[in-house]
């Protein structure tokens, strides 16, 4: 059974159509890249699997919830997808810690102590358990993203979207976030990504969604797809992206 | 006839308006606090009427003297048959003037969290009242302090308007003992004094915390 199922959907804003048609199933414990040029709709797209957009039309179903727009249903599905953003978007005014127990507490209902331990494990995972205490501001960009990461994983979401977010840093940061990302993958979990990383879409992913003009215009087995890309759109995105 | 001369009972007498000027302040503060933070939250809601039935209100309490809310809360509930005692109709004109101030003051420092911690808190699955009241307000009431505190200057300065329908603040003590002594230039002064011993404290603290709590800091 597919984790996450989208079918046909649609979204534009105003008169500009941004999603024309995209369908796509992911099923449990894959990993899928989407790349595409800029203003393809990628961050569109993922923003629509978790609601933060509302499609125009079409259908999407995550870990067995219906996309809806009634907001406890709606956050019921959130519940169980996790997302991490570009820039981060740390809660400034609370620690580390705080900020990976927060929705677990008041969302989920989780008990304090249960939450710690959580949270300390969730820290342990991405490297960072020394800054359970530490304040966003105290932190380098690639430790925030790897708190948010862990702020996200302490939900025990069975799906995790990621939409560029090692864009915002430089190289040697960039790897430990990806680090992070993969071993993720390699214990299993759901993964949908948006990224620039070529070659961690190429290793990471097991299969690819190259977009393009709001379709996607070329799917298929990660390797392969890099290999031997099928459509000229996408042979000339990956050769002007090799890095 | 013989004058009295500016002496320590004067002194006391002016102290004692200095008493009913800080006493108005903290109830205008207190109630235009309360009011203003349920018009700000209304200001920004996402019900549309609410919002330009708030911003209607703030338009309208901004764009007149703060004179004519007092002259309207006095003689307008005098003509409705309500006997008010002058700190009560100075008192709900100072709160109606402070919370179309303040409102305005905090929908901006709402507003000013940035988006991204909206989308990321509402994606953590919290309900719009979790949201504001983890994430949003902690941060809004950071950004606010240093104006609010600045804001609380105008308002100490303000009730001195409550002296037109005989209310003896500060300002109206001055102009009694003036009135006994004639000695306009020493009273005045004191009084001036008065004022700024209370406001020029809070001047500096809005200023200190303004360089303290610069956004994104969490100290
Ligand atoms: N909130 C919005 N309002 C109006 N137009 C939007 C909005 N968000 C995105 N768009 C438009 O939708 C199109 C697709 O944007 P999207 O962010 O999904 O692209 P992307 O593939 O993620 O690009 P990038 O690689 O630059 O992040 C763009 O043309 C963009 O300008
Ligand atoms: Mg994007």
């Amino acid at each position: 059974m597919s984790e996450v199922i989208v079918e046909n959907v649609h979204k534009s804003f105003g008169t500009v159509e941004v999603l024309k048609g995209v369908s796509l199933k992911v099923k449990k414990g894959e990993v899928f890249a989407l790349i595409g040029r800029s203003g393809s709709g990628k961050s569109t797209l993922l923003r629509c699997m978790n609601g933060l957009e509302k499609v125009n039309s079409g259908h999407i179903e995550i870990a067995g919830h219906a996309m809806s727009r009634d907001p406890a249903q709606l956050r019921k599905l959130r519940t169980d997808v996790g997302i991490v953003f570009q820039s981060y978007n740390l809660f400034p005014h609370l620690s580390v810690g705080e900020n990976i127990m927060l929705a677990p507490r008041i969302v989920r209902n989780v008990a304090k102590s249960e939450a710690r331990n959580t949270a300390k494990e969730v820290l342990k995972l991405v490297g960072l358990s020394e800054k359970f205490d530490a304040y966003p501001d105290e932190l380098s960009g690639g430790q925030q993203q790897r708190v948010a990461i862990a702020r996200s994983l302490a939900m025990q979401p069975k799906v995790m979207l990621f939409d560029e977010v090692t864009s915002a840093l430089d190289p040697e940061l960039t790897e430990e976030v990806l680090s992070v990302m993969e071993q993720l993958a390699r214990d299993g979990m759901t993964m949908i990504l948006v990224t620039h990383e070529m070659g961690f879409a190429k290793r990471v992913a097991t299969r690819t969604i190259f977009m393009h003009q709001g379709t996607i215009w070329e799917e298929g087995a990660s390797r392969e797809m890099f290999a031997n890309p099928r459509t000229p759109e996408m042979r000339q995105f990956v050769k002007s992206d090799v890095k | 006839m013989t004058f009295r001369t500016f002496g320590p009972d004067e002194f006391l007498f002016l102290l004692s308006g200095l008493q009913w000027t800080v006493l108005l302040t903290i109830i205008a503060l207190i109630g235009g606090g309360v009011t203003g933070f349920l018009i700000a939250l209304a200001r920004v809601s996402s019900l549309q009427w609410l919002r330009i039935a708030a911003g209607t209100y703030i338009q309208i309490i901004q764009g007149i003297p703060v004179l004519m809310i007092l002259f309207l809360s006095y003689y307008g509930l005098g003509l409705a048959g309500l006997d008010l005692p002058p700190l009560f109709a100075a008192g709900a004109s100072m709160t109606v003037y402070a919370s179309g101030y303040l409102a305005e003051i905090w929908r901006g420092c709402i507003q000013s969290v940035p988006k991204q911690q909206w989308e990321a808190s509402e994606s953590l699955a919290m309900t719009r009242a979790q949201q504001y009241r983890y994430v949003v307000l902690p941060q809004a009431l950071r950004i606010s302090l240093p104006s609010t505190v600045g804001f609380a200057v105008q308002v100490v300065k303000n009730t001195s308007i409550a002296s037109i329908i005989g209310f003896v603040e500060l300002a109206r003590a001055g102009q009694l003992i003036n009135n006994a002594t004639f000695q306009p230039f020493r009273v005045f002064v004191a009084v001036a004094a008065l004022y700024f011993v209370v406001c020029y404290p809070l001047s500096q603290l809005s200023r200190w915390l303004e360089r303290r709590l610069h956004v994104g800091s969490h100290r």
